[in-house]
């Protein structure tokens, strides 16, 4: 009975936990996904099929669908963990809890934001968006999605004890992710025009950093604050 | 009936001043106790006395209004990591995920305790849940939903365990065995600290301490 499980273990544990949780509710998964197709989808519906002004906006339309399809998943990151009391024993494992929240977000990234990027090449398609715009959006959703998913939990977590914290997550967290949507529809755009975009992805790549390693402090304290 | 003496009998976790405020009302006021190795202490008082909040406060998850929990004389904020690995915690919910297995669930929360060998099919056996290692928990019942939880009592080396309302929904021959494990727990030198309204039949007056919380007091 020794307590003998390494960070790595511990990690694993959460994060091959969350996915088994997600494979049985597969709704967790699929929901937001064609919520982000559906919204892109009736972009084209609306303004018509003109190419030149599709791929003008393209960037804008898929980075905006995503952030908000991300916000529609995380409702649900701590709050299922919070209702059946499986939140209260991560608390008070002995192991850190940021490794455990880490794993979480983790594990909604894999859930969330890998579809996304996996999916994007189809919808840009749809967009009329240009080859060199093409290589641009899938770096920066490489990118940006993991910054979402690490922001928005710090809203979950904040959100979490609230009955319909929905709304209130979304007022929270949306403006949290404007830098996200400016550098990365910049990066878009400058590859549109064949210009080099390294500056930006620097940028996200830096706010990925610090996200990274600040976030999981944040989203614990704020779990601790929110089950008090 | 002969007595087993706890070998050593110090004080696991103390409790100096604690006062709860919920919704305005004071619930409890400069409470203070200690608890030794080898105690079974019940919390008593009616609905809505604090109960659970007196445990939640315990276990570290909430904070009083004014006073500390002590565990090796240091509040237990600034020793977070020593207290959690001697603390079982068994709140109101029981953390059991419906869309986990039986055994599934209980080597989560093995691993989330840092375990590392142990066998889920043999404590699941204990539980009286042989058979049902691979059903959702989901569609269990009430009470085998609690015994997936209380499953976590029979592989623990922590040393104080607090469990809210233990009994519910477990019929009366689980309850006896709850109470075995209770008795055999305090005999090693741990402590158990619980709320019930339950009769206990095993444990007797003489071996259980109790803290009254009655909030028409104040």
């Amino acid at each position: 009975m020794q307590n003998n499980m390494s960070y790595s273990q511990a990690f694993l544990t959460v994060l091959l936990r969350d996915l088994h949780v997600a494979v049985r509710h597969r709704s967790d998964i699929f929901n937001p996904l064609l919520f982000f197709v559906l919204v892109i989808i009736l972009f084209p519906l609306a303004i018509g099929p003109e190419p030149q002004t599709l791929s003008r906006i393209a960037s804008g339309i898929i980075w905006v669908a995503a952030l908000l399809s991300s916000m529609l998943s995380l409702e649900r990151l701590f709050k299922a963990d919070h209702l059946d009391g499986s939140l209260e024993q991560m608390l008070l494992s002995p192991h850190p809890l940021t490794l455990l929240v880490l794993a979480k977000v983790f594990a909604h990234w894999l859930l969330t934001g890998v579809p996304l990027i996996l999916i994007a090449p189809l919808l840009a398609v749809l967009l009329h968006l240009d080859d060199q715009s093409y290589q641009a959006l899938l770096m920066t959703l490489a990118l940006g999605t993991p910054i979402l998913s690490l922001l928005g939990a710090i809203g979950a977590a904040l959100t979490v004890g609230l009955p319909k914290g929905g709304v209130l997550l979304s007022l929270l967290i949306l403006p949290l992710y404007i830098p996200v949507l400016i550098f990365s529809t910049s990066a878009i755009d400058a590859a549109s025009m064949n210009l080099a975009y390294t500056g930006q992805l620097a940028i996200i790549g830096a706010m990925l950093i610090t996200s990274l390693i600040l976030a999981p402090f944040a989203i614990g304290a704020s779990l601790r604050v929110s089950t008090n | 009936m002969a007595v087993a003496v706890p070998i050593i009998n110090s004080t696991l976790v103390s409790a100096a001043k604690l006062t709860c405020i919920r919704e305005e009302r004071i619930l409890f006021d400069e409470l203070s106790f200690d608890i030794n190795s080898g105690d079974i202490v019940q919390i008593e008082g009616p609905n809505g006395a604090g109960k659970t909040s007196l445990l939640r406060i315990l276990a570290g998850l909430s904070r009083p209004y004014s006073g500390t929990v002590l565990f090796n004389k240091k509040p237990i904020q600034s020793c977070r990591d020593d207290y959690q690995n001697q603390l079982l915690y068994l709140g109101h919910l029981p953390g059991v995920k419906s869309e986990l297995t039986a055994a599934e669930n209980l080597n989560f929360n093995f691993k989330l305790m840092g375990y590392s060998n142990f066998d889920c099919i043999d404590i699941l056996n204990e539980v009286g849940l042989s058979g049902f290692e691979d059903s959702l928990t989901g569609h269990l019942s009430a009470g085998q939903h609690r015994r997936t939880a209380l499953g976590r009592l029979w592989h623990s080396n922590a040393n104080i365990w607090i469990l809210d309302e233990p009994f519910t929904a477990i019929d009366k021959k689980g309850v006896i065995i709850l109470e075995q494990l209770f008795l055999a727990h305090a005999n090693r030198g741990g402590c158990v600290i619980l709320t019930t309204h339950q009769d206990m039949n095993l444990i007797d007056h003489h071996s259980l301490k109790k803290i009254q919380l009655d909030y028409s007091l104040i």
